[in-house]
């Protein structure tokens, strides 16, 4: 089988003030592909860390992080930014969209800062647009859309380098249970299609709807549950 | 879509803190661009105002400064007089192989707030102005040597005094109550007014010179304002009928190398060679101001030297207090760029994480902030040239009426285009804190705060 991603012995110190803060204490797990992975955990529990390391927005101070099979452990801020770009998708919490750009111009960002701009890319952000049901919001700026459907420009955003995997931290946290249930739907549906997702959560109702949980607890992995025992990984 | 869209769209989504920074930074450039253009003006109309002619000849009292002053910009400066005959020895008597032409002036009152002066047609007819320019006529033509009662009208004069060609107006204030000895001041006809020529003689009234005397004779010394009219009357019945003038303008002659043959009473022939350099500095001009000097009771001053020292040595300098003054304020509307922008970057802190945990790298996101400070400044820049030649609209009358020249607010200075590198460096200097903050921006700590 395929790993989207790999972490082998992943450890992340924060020095504040003289302190050792250690957030990650050697996280090993593998994430194959087409993966649904939730991770949970109490608040500090080291969740936020572990989503940077995997989203090459932070380095481990030790460990190793597999992309596909690359190696990632050793590049430089250059080259995360260009997997960044074009193998990681990002939703957020709070969707961060870029304020001044349009819908349409919002999941093209990222194709942009790849410089792989085209009207054949132009053309499969209309399709993705459509697909989370905002094709008809093409020229609307984010402040005109309601919260859920800042989400769904932000997953579409996310699609369209054609990632290794999404990952999604706290992707409901700022919904209402109606929209929250529409993003998962279009979560599980973009999972079904082959999709691999990672999303954080302190929501259990939102982590039962992965293929499995995996709990953290002060920075070490404190157990992995299988939601779907009969699906095949 | 480029970056500088990208910097563009973040300039316009702080729509009103953008433009109050690029307004600040197009005042200052507004002040540079009036600056520079005002001098440019100055600059020409100080330097070749004079130009249609090598040397004045004018009464020996007072600088010879003044005597150009009084020449050239029709300054009160000039308020003694040399004897007319002075002027016939120039042009038609002993002196005059050396001159190409020889022209008198007179000044006389001020009408209209504008000076009136008397001078011989040929002015328009031998004299260039700006150094190369033919007096044209907007309407009617030059005085007639004919006739003694004509006058030209400068463009701007004609209008403040609402005169066509053809009208008859009274050059003079002298008032008296009209008798049988003294009836009243004699009428000039307008025969043309001058096109404009961006010099003090827009706003002056030239009336002929045997008109003006003619004039003068016929009014009582007691009605008389100006000087120059007064001694007239004093020293009526001296040398030339009394006749005074204020100055000579005189052109001296061009010579090249030119071979003179002079024949002894035996046929033999000697060939002298005579080498005289431009006409400026030319040697032939050196003696003969020395000599008109020596023989009469003159100074001689070159307006071309006296303005170039005048103009280097006050509005030179004010030009660069202008100028400093000027750069202070475009430097302390980059200052304000700086801090707004800087203070944006704690906003913008969090949209710059999500650049870059979209791909973009930190030589971008850098880019992005110069090119918005870049944006900013050349917008206000271009604001400014905008202004500043706005401004002129506004203060172009005054200085015209100041110091009689005429700025043309539309008059474009080449040196306003080092402005765009001069703006291009300041923005890189305004932006760069701000773009190396963006540099340095840590993704995972921004991107939730
Ligand atoms: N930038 C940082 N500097 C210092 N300590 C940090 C930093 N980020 C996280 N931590 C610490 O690391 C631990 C794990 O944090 P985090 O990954 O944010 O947990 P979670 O997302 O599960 O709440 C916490 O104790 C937190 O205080
Ligand atoms: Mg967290």
């Amino acid at each position: 089988m395929q790993l989207a991603a790999k972490l082998v012995d992943v450890k992340k110190e924060y020095v504040l003030k003289g302190e050792t803060v250690r957030a990650l204490r050697g996280v090993s797990m593998e994430i194959p592909e087409g993966d649904y992975l939730a991770i949970m955990g109490a608040s500090g529990s080291g969740k936020s860390t572990m989503l940077n390391i995997l989203g090459c927005l932070d380095k481990p101070t030790s460990g190793k992080i597999y992309l596909g099979s690359d190696d990632i452990t050793t590049l430089d801020d250059w080259h995360l930014s260009n997997i960044r770009g074009s193998r990681i998708g990002f939703v957020f919490q709070s969707y961060n969209l870029v304020q001044q750009l349009t819908v349409l111009e919002n999941i093209e960002v990222p194709l942009f800062y790849q410089g792989n701009v085209s009207r054949k890319s132009r053309q499969r952000c209309i399709e993705l647009a459509e697909m989370v049901g905002l094709k008809d919001r093409l020229n609307h700026r984010p402040t005109q859309l309601s919260g859920g459907q800042q989400q769904r420009v932000a997953i579409a955003r996310s699609l369209v380098n054609n990632p290794y995997f999404i990952l999604a931290d706290e992707p409901t946290g700022n919904l209402d249970s109606v929209t929250t249930e529409e993003i998962l739907q279009l979560l599980d549906r973009l999972n079904a299609e082959g999709r691999t997702i990672i999303l954080v959560t302190h929501e259990t109702n939102v982590g039962e709807r992965a293929k499995r949980i995996i709990w953290l607890k002060d920075g070490e992995v404190e157990k992995e549950v299988n939601n779907r025992k009969t699906t095949v990984l | 879509m480029p970056l500088w869209k990208i910097a563009w769209r973040s300039i316009q989504h702080r729509s009103l803190a953008s433009a109050l920074t690029a307004f600040s930074m197009g005042l200052g450039v507004a002040l540079v661009v009036a600056v520079i253009v005002i001098y440019g003006v100055l600059n020409q109309t100080f330097m070749r105002s004079a130009q249609g002619y090598d040397i004045v000849v004018g009464p020996p009292k007072g600088s010879p400064l003044e005597v150009v002053l009084g020449a050239v910009f029709y300054s009160g400066y000039l308020s003694d007089t040399i004897p007319y005959d002075y002027f016939r020895q120039l042009e038609t008597g002993r002196y005059s192989p050396e001159v190409e032409t020889a022209i008198p002036i007179a000044l006389g009152d001020h009408i209209f707030g504008m000076p009136v002066i008397a001078t011989a047609p040929k002015y328009f007819t031998k004299l260039k102005y700006l150094e190369k320019y033919n007096y044209t006529f907007s309407s009617g033509g030059n005085m007639s040597a004919d006739s003694d009662f004509e006058a030209v009208l400068g463009y701007t004069a004609a209008k403040k005094a609402k005169l066509k060609a053809g009208d008859k107006f009274k050059p003079t204030l002298a008032k008296h109550i009209p008798s049988k000895e003294f009836p009243e001041p004699d009428s000039f006809t307008v025969a043309g007014i001058l096109d404009p020529t961006g010099t003090p003689n827009d706003q002056a009234f030239f009336i002929n010179i045997e008109g003006f005397f003619i004039m003068n004779d016929h009014l009582p010394k007691s009605a008389l304002n100006d000087v120059m009219s007064k001694r007239q009357t004093e020293d009526k019945g001296t040398e030339a009928g009394g006749k005074r003038i204020s100055a000579v303008l005189v052109l001296t002659k061009v010579q090249d190398i030119k071979p003179t043959v002079t024949k002894d009473e035996r046929g033999m022939e000697t060939v002298n060679i005579e080498r005289l350099e431009s006409q400026k500095f030319d040697p032939a001009t050196m003696s003969l101001a020395d000599r008109l000097v020596q023989d009469l009771d003159v100074q001689v001053a070159k307006p071309a030297y006296e303005i170039t020292r005048l103009f280097e040595m006050i509005v030179g300098k004010i030009q660069i207090v202008l100028i400093i003054f000027a750069v202070l304020v475009i430097f302390v509307a980059g200052i304000g760029m700086m801090v707004s922008i800087y203070n944006s970057m704690n906003e913008r802190r969090q949209e710059i994480a999500i650049m870059r945990a979209l791909g973009a790298k930190r030589a971008t996101v850098m880019s992005i902030i110069l090119l918005e400070s870049i944006l900013l400044s050349l917008g206000g820049g271009l604001i400014g040239m905008v202004i500043g030649h706005g401004l002129l609209i506004g203060i172009g009358p005054i200085i015209a009426s100041a110091v009689m020249v005429v700025v043309n607010p539309f008059h474009f200075q080449p040196m306003e285009l080092a402005l765009i590198p001069g703006l291009l460096v300041l923005a890189s200097l305004v932006g760069y804190l701000p773009a190396v903050i963006a540099y340095r921006t840590d993704v995972a700590q921004s991107l939730n705060p």
